[in-house]
């Protein structure tokens, strides 16, 4: 049976469901390229705030054993440099007809609509909001992501200043009810939600007698964060009637199918590149057509939510 | 995550060069490289000077090589890797030519290159460029390698007096190599590649970037008009193979 992995996504046409997710590779615009060349439907760039962050110092990232626990910082050079970055990305991501989200954060609400009003500037596909990074609590405090009433105040902010420019929310894992965010932030106007970032966690060195990342905790990816991320995309798929990016421990095309049977639109990848590099990108979308192709689906939305709750 | 090794043996290399060799063996390739990590103090990328036992030669540039030069006999040092891909030696090597090309403290993994080469068999002429005879790094070790050796000074107070590409022309000139191999500043590479372009010779570049996860995923290291778009130094590198 032939296999058809293009996807709908917000009014977008995606060659497949795999999308680059925010916080790789997503720096520059020849990196952004490059994943779209090694195959990914839609690419995502890395956070950008309202003024330039160098993130923190060393170590920043390490492979734990079952998963990666990273703590960057959100560097990045500030709203008004990014502007030029995702214009010259949208250029050459155009001809390969790839998406491009802009992914955006902010320290207040009125940071998140004025960062949203630069970046929508750049002319994005879709805006990704970025309410959950777990690694700048120092600075920032607990993320919007944590109350359905900040995170719909940061959407509605946003929504305000991106014009016809679709917004997804990006939400945490680690809130009693995730699909009570979920419906706060689309009653706020989201027309998606990313679902999910990665889970704050802590590794300690026991030689070195402290934690190993210099911002002592961190954000757990990779196979670890997995089940978490099925959980959570079946709970907002339950809660809420928009596109779900399901984002959390895709390391292949089968679990890639499993996060599309939890509920998802779509499938985030990030940390299989560390896994499988920069190539997991479009192998895990063939795998993905091979598993469809196999199991006798046509195509990623034939296997949307087959797993939902009755 | 990080393994922790002893170091059991500091050497001297120059007035501001340390090689640190360290408890047991990593299985590495030359040209690869770890994050050293002191807790506390930093971690940052460094060269693999030796596999077996693991060696890490440190040029005192900052707080952090300090810190490494000031580790004593006894003391810990967190490593993960070998991280990136290094050189790659000819398939038949037997009797092959190679040029090693290495500036300033460049030359660190050059040593391991030149060993694991002679030892399947190749020849091996090496061109040093230093600022000076006190930068001169790992002369000794190069020769007693039995690798032909080719020193420039920029103010001739070793070798011959110029740049490290003169000593380059020459050698080129000399006996044409199967293939070059360089690590050293950027503005050397550009000229080694130049110059190996223009003589149509294979040649590998071990580039240095800001490094942060080393994990390919943060993008901190990507260098700009390498042969590929993207080209990540941990991910793709440090060597790019053309």
């Amino acid at each position: 049976m032939g296999v058809d992995l293009t996807c709908e996504l917000l009014g977008l046409r995606l060659r497949n469901p795999i999308v680059l997710a925010s916080g790789i590779l997503g720096t520059s615009a020849s990196l952004l390229v490059r994943a779209a060349e090694s195959g990914a439907g839609a690419v995502t760039s890395k956070s950008c705030g309202p003024r330039p962050r160098d993130g923190h110092s060393n170590p920043v990232a390490v492979d734990w054993g079952h998963g990666v626990i990273n703590a960057i910082g959100l560097s990045n050079p500030g709203a008004g440099g990014e502007v030029a970055l995702l214009m010259d990305a949208r250029a050459r991501l155009a001809p390969l007809g790839v998406p491009l989200i802009a992914s955006i954060f902010g320290g207040t609400i009125a940071e998140y609509g004025e960062v949203a009003q630069i970046v929508a500037s750049a002319g994005p596909d879709i805006i990704e909001v970025n309410i959950s990074c777990p690694n700048v609590a120092d600075e920032f405090g607990t993320p919007f992501a944590a109350d359905g009433r900040s995170a719909a105040e940061v959407t509605e902010a946003v929504k305000a200043a991106v014009g016809p420019i679709p917004v997804s929310v990006k939400l945490a894992p680690n809130v009693p009810a995730i699909s009570r965010i979920a419906a706060s932030v689309v009653e706020a106007g989201a027309d998606a939600i990313t679902a999910i970032n990665t889970m704050p966690g802590m590794v300690i060195d026991a030689d070195a007698g402290r934690p190993v990342l210099s911002n002592r905790v961190g954000g757990i990816s990779g196979p670890a964060l997995k089940p978490i991320a099925l959980r959570c995309v079946a709970d907002v798929a339950r809660a809420v009637d928009v596109p779900i990016i399901g984002t959390g421990g895709v390391m292949s095309g089968r679990d890639a199918a499993e996060i599309l049977m939890a509920g998802a639109t779509v499938v985030g990848v990030g940390t299989a590149v560390w896994y499988r590099g920069v190539t997991a990108l479009g192998e895990i979308a063939v795998e993905l057509e091979q598993f469809l192709g196999r199991a006798g689906y046509g195509d990623p939305a034939a296997i949307r939510g087959l797993i939902a709750y009755p | 995550m990080h393994e922790v090794f002893t170091v059991v043996h500091v050497r001297a290399e120059n007035y501001r060069t340390k090689t640190l060799i360290l408890d047991r063996s990593l299985s590495a390739q030359p040209g690869q490289f770890v994050m050293a990590w002191l807790p506390g103090v930093d971690e940052k990328p460094l060269s693999i000077a030796a596999e077996a036992p693991l060696a890490l030669t440190v040029v005192s540039v900052g707080p952090f090589s300090e810190a490494l030069h000031g580790l004593g006999l006894g003391a810990s040092v967190w490593v993960r890797g070998p991280l990136g891909h290094g050189f790659t030696l000819p398939d038949d090597p037997l009797g092959k030519r190679i040029l090693l090309v290495g500036g300033g403290y460049g030359v660190a993994p050059l040593l391991f290159l030149a060993r694991r080469a002679r030892a399947v068999g190749c020849t091996v002429d090496v061109c040093i460029g230093a600022r000076t005879s006190a930068d001169v790094l790992l002369a000794a070790s190069f020769s007693a390698v039995g690798a032909m050796l080719r020193i420039t000074t920029e103010d001739g107070s070793a070798g011959s007096q110029g740049m490290v590409t003169q000593a380059v022309d020459e050698a080129l000139r000399a006996e044409r190599p199967y293939a070059v191999y360089a690590c050293g500043p950027i503005g050397m590479l550009g000229a080694v590649e130049h110059q190996c372009k223009r003589y149509g010779l294979p040649h590998q570049l071990s580039w240095e970037a800001h490094m942060r996860c080393g994990m390919g995923l943060c993008g901190a290291c990507e260098v700009h008009g390498r042969s590929a778009e993207g080209w990540l130094a941990c991910h793709d590198g440090p060597v790019d193979r053309g």
